[in-house]
């Protein structure tokens, strides 16, 4: 047990806590019985932005050291494997039998217990949900219980922990099911849009035929450039996609694989550079990232079809980069992520346009249609245009902006992303997550004395106790 | 009547741009804090712990806040003087709100130089509440925020502790020695999820200063009150009122002294 000082991935709002290390399921389960007054909770790899993996004063369980798979099938692709597994170590284990995860965020270094903490969603949402629909059980450890849940058995704890932040125990185990693929490669097709209507109207007629769907956006070009962006569609790649590509691909890799099957499957990314710690705030402000938006756009082809993509390079394009977050020195930065319906078009435009014409260094955004949510109570997907984005911190007035966003989107039904958020205000937080009173009721059985206790639950009063 | 409308809500925290959900301020009349707490509630400020000695003026300011959106306003009697009362003050607040994410020093005392000169006990008074007050509450209330894992301590100094006037010294050195403290106590806070923010206004008209002669460039505790949430957003350890007196105060800092006291400010 040490005192550590810790933060989300935005490295703001730091609060000190005990951090514990257990090694086995027994020993993390017997730590649960020493939380006081302050409170418990449950810490992956510390990729939430906000502070959901935090308990100032508290105890905080780093689920870390217990990892790797337990059982597995390989006819079936279904894994069970310890909560404290990355996403990364699961690649490396699954991709080369041809097994890749059914969802995966922005990120591979999360782990499975972050995954389903916050049913992470990918650039396939539309198509195919969140992470806990392909969760098939998982075992939790509540104050009271060490308990099995699956959509059936104790459904009620499964659907209030898919999302649910931490707050009703801590996963040990997790069963999953995987997808098949034939190769570590993606067909994209990357297309640069002029305005928003055109990405909007072009992600609306196209995204169906493509299983995994994303557009970035400039979010400070302003006029007739407003919501400009650069669409990146497609799907897995397959071993004759590749047939026809692979020869120009690897010539151009130098990749001296015999091989074909095997090196079709390789996956072996490494991150290329660190971010030294001693960067200071406002190396990123609007003039640097206006640039660095010009360059990214322009440089983007006008229209390319098929292009055959390492899948590190389409999912994972930050992942190269270790300790990005520094980049925004230690003011730290914010993401917003928010969803709103379908029929609320006129409310998204309206926030890009608020975004781009305010002073703040907006970096690149990323637009999304999402499909018909799931059954976690407080999990953030739902049928609707998603928006995320990074905004350092250090500009005053930034709280004002976002609070005017989260009016606005409160009121179209939209709502933001609690494993991203650090500033929403907790009046706001029923209006956006209608389920929010059953979750609390289920907590309230899970865990009758309020053990389990997050900064962020308390600044949202998430639970109540 | 005004006290603690027990609120749903019972815990709080602060969030990315170091906004407070629950402030304490000992010195719970002040001028300045009343300005203050009006932006915080403006912002998401919901529970607020008002600890004094004139429970008169704490209750209107209450209706205030509660008009401008707080949902908790809490009275505690408090004596800066009275230091062996402030641990269990400070402990019962701490363990009834669970959380206290801001705790704002705003008790001061300017005293009068003339008199303190007459009669030293009143110099010691102003001392004892400006000086020893602080270091009292300031201290426990740190030993609360370890506790909690997190917590920003903003304490209200002044021009005045940058160099110590001939005309206003008992003052000026009560500051000088709570500002040298607050600075030493933030800088062993690094690293803790502990902050202390320092607050140097010049002159602000509140009812201290109120019958005083102005100096020059006076501002309302409103002006006070937006330089203090805008050093919170910055995430600033010291807060300059107005921000070119850094620069003013640091060529004053350095006058050699048989020219400084020539200067009638
Ligand atoms: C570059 C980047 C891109 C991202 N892209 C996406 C994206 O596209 N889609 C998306 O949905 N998210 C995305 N995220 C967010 C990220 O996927 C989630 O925040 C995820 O939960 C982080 O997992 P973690 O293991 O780091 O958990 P932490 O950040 O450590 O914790 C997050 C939450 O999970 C809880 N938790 C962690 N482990 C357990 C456990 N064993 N049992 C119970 N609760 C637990 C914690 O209590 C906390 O509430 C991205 C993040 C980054 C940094
Ligand atoms: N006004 C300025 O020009 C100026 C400039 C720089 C710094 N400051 C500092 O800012 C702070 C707030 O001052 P202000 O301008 O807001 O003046 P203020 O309205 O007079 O506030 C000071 C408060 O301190 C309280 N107080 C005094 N002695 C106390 C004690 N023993 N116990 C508890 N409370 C006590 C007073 O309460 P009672 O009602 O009980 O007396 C009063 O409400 C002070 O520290 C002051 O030194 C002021």
């Amino acid at each position: 047990m040490s005192r550590e000082l810790l933060t989300g991935w935005g490295r703001t709002t730091p609060s000190a806590a005990e951090v514990l290390h257990p090694k086995t399921v027994a020993e993390l389960t017997q730590m649960i019985s020493l939380a006081g007054k302050r409170g418990i909770i449950a810490r992956g790899l510390g990729r939430s932005y906000g502070d959901g993996a935090q308990c100032g004063g508290g105890l905080v369980v780093d689920t870390t050291d217990i990892k790797g798979v337990i059982q597995e099938d390989w006819e079936a692709g279904s894994f069970k494997v310890a909560a404290g597994t990355s996403l990364d170590n699961l690649i490396r284990y699954c991709l080369p039998h041809g097994w890749f995860l059914p969802v995966t965020p922005g990120t591979r270094f999360i782990t499975v217990g972050g995954a389903v903490a916050s049913d992470v969603h990918g650039k396939n949402h539309h198509k195919d949900g969140t992470f806990s629909r392909y969760v098939n059980s998982f075992t939790i450890v509540t104050p009271t219980s060490t308990l099995l849940a699956t959509p059936d058995i104790n459904s009620d704890i499964f659907w209030a922990t898919a999302g649910g932040m931490g707050l009703t125990g801590i996963l040990t185990e997790v069963t999953l099911s995987m997808i098949r693929i034939e190769t570590a490669h993606m067909l994209v097709d990357i297309e640069r849009t002029q305005d928003l209507d055109e990405t909007m109207s072009k992600m609306e007629e196209g995204d169906e035929s493509y299983r995994y769907s994303v557009a970035w956006l400039d979010c400070l070009a302003t006029g007739k450039h407003l919501g400009r962006g650069i669409l990146m569609r497609g799907d897995h790649a397959k071993s004759t996609d590749m047939s026809i590509g692979l020869r120009k691909f690897h010539s151009r890799h130098q990749s001296g694989k015999q091989n074909a099957d095997t090196s079709l499957l390789e996956f072996n990314p490494t991150v290329r550079l660190q971010i030294p710690s001693n960067i200071p705030s406002g190396l990123l402000n609007r003039a640097t990232v206006k640039i660095f938006n010009e360059i990214w756009f322009q440089k983007a082809p006008r229209k390319l079809l098929r292009k055959l993509l390492p899948l590190v390079s389409f999912f994972y394009p930050l992942d190269s980069l270790g300790n990005w977050n520094r980049l925004y020195g230690p003011a730290g930065f914010i993401q917003y992520q928010f969803v709103v319906p379908f029929g609320a078009a006129g409310e998204l435009k309206k926030a890009i346009e608020l975004i781009a014409t305010s002073k703040y260094a907006a970096f690149l955004a990323v637009l999304k249609r999402f499909g018909p949510s799931g059954n976690g109570l407080l999990s953030f997907p739902m049928s609707g245009w998603t928006l995320a984005l990074d905004i350092p911190l250090g500009a005053p007035g930034l709280a004002e902006l976002l609070n005017k966003l989260d009016e606005l989107i409160a009121g179209c039904e939209g709502r933001v992303y609690l494993t991203k958020d650090s500033r929403l205000t907790p009046e706001l937080l029923p209006v956006m997550y209608p389920r929010l009173s059953e979750f609390k009721e289920i907590v309230k059985k899970t865990d009758p004395q309020g053990v389990f206790t997050s900064d962020l639950s308390r600044r949202l009063d998430l639970v109540s106790h | 009547m005004l006290q603690a409308a027990v609120a749903e809500r019972l815990e709080d925290m602060k969030d990315s741009f170091g906004y407070p959900q629950s402030v304490l301020v000992l010195g719970g009349s002040s001028d300045i804090a009343g300005a203050t707490l009006i932006e915080l509630v403006k912002q998401r400020c919901r529970t607020v712990v008002l600890a004094g000695r004139n429970r008169d003026a704490m209750g209107s300011l209450a209706t205030e806040l509660h008009s401008f959106g707080a949902t908790v306003v809490d009275l505690v009697d408090f004596d800066a003087v009275d230091v062996k009362t402030h641990e269990q003050i400070i402990s019962n607040i701490f363990t009834k709100y669970k959380n206290i994410d801001l705790v704002l020093i705003a008790f001061g005392i300017l005293g009068n130089q003339n008199e303190g000169e007459e009669d030293p006990l009143k110099a010691v008074c102003v001392a004892e509440t400006n000086f020893t007050g602080a270091v009292s509450t300031c201290l426990w209330t740190v030993k609360y925020f370890k506790h909690q894992g997190y917590g920003t301590l903003v304490v209200l100094s002044s021009l005045a502790a940058e160099r110590v006037r001939k005309n206003n010294f008992i003052y000026g050195a009560t500051k000088a020695g709570l500002d040298g403290f607050a600075q030493g106590l933030g800088d062993s806070l690094v690293g803790s999820g502990i902050k202390v923010m320092i607050v140097r206004p010049g002159f602000v008209l509140t009812k201290m200063t109120k019958g005083t002669k102005s100096a020059p460039m006076p501002v309302t505790p409103d002006v006070v009150a937006r330089s203090i949430v805008k050093g919170l957003e910055l995430g600033k350890e010291i807060v300059w009122i107005p921000p070119f007196m850094r620069i003013v105060m640091s060529l004053v800092r350095h006058l050699p002294r048989p020219i400084f006291r020539q200067i009638k400010i």
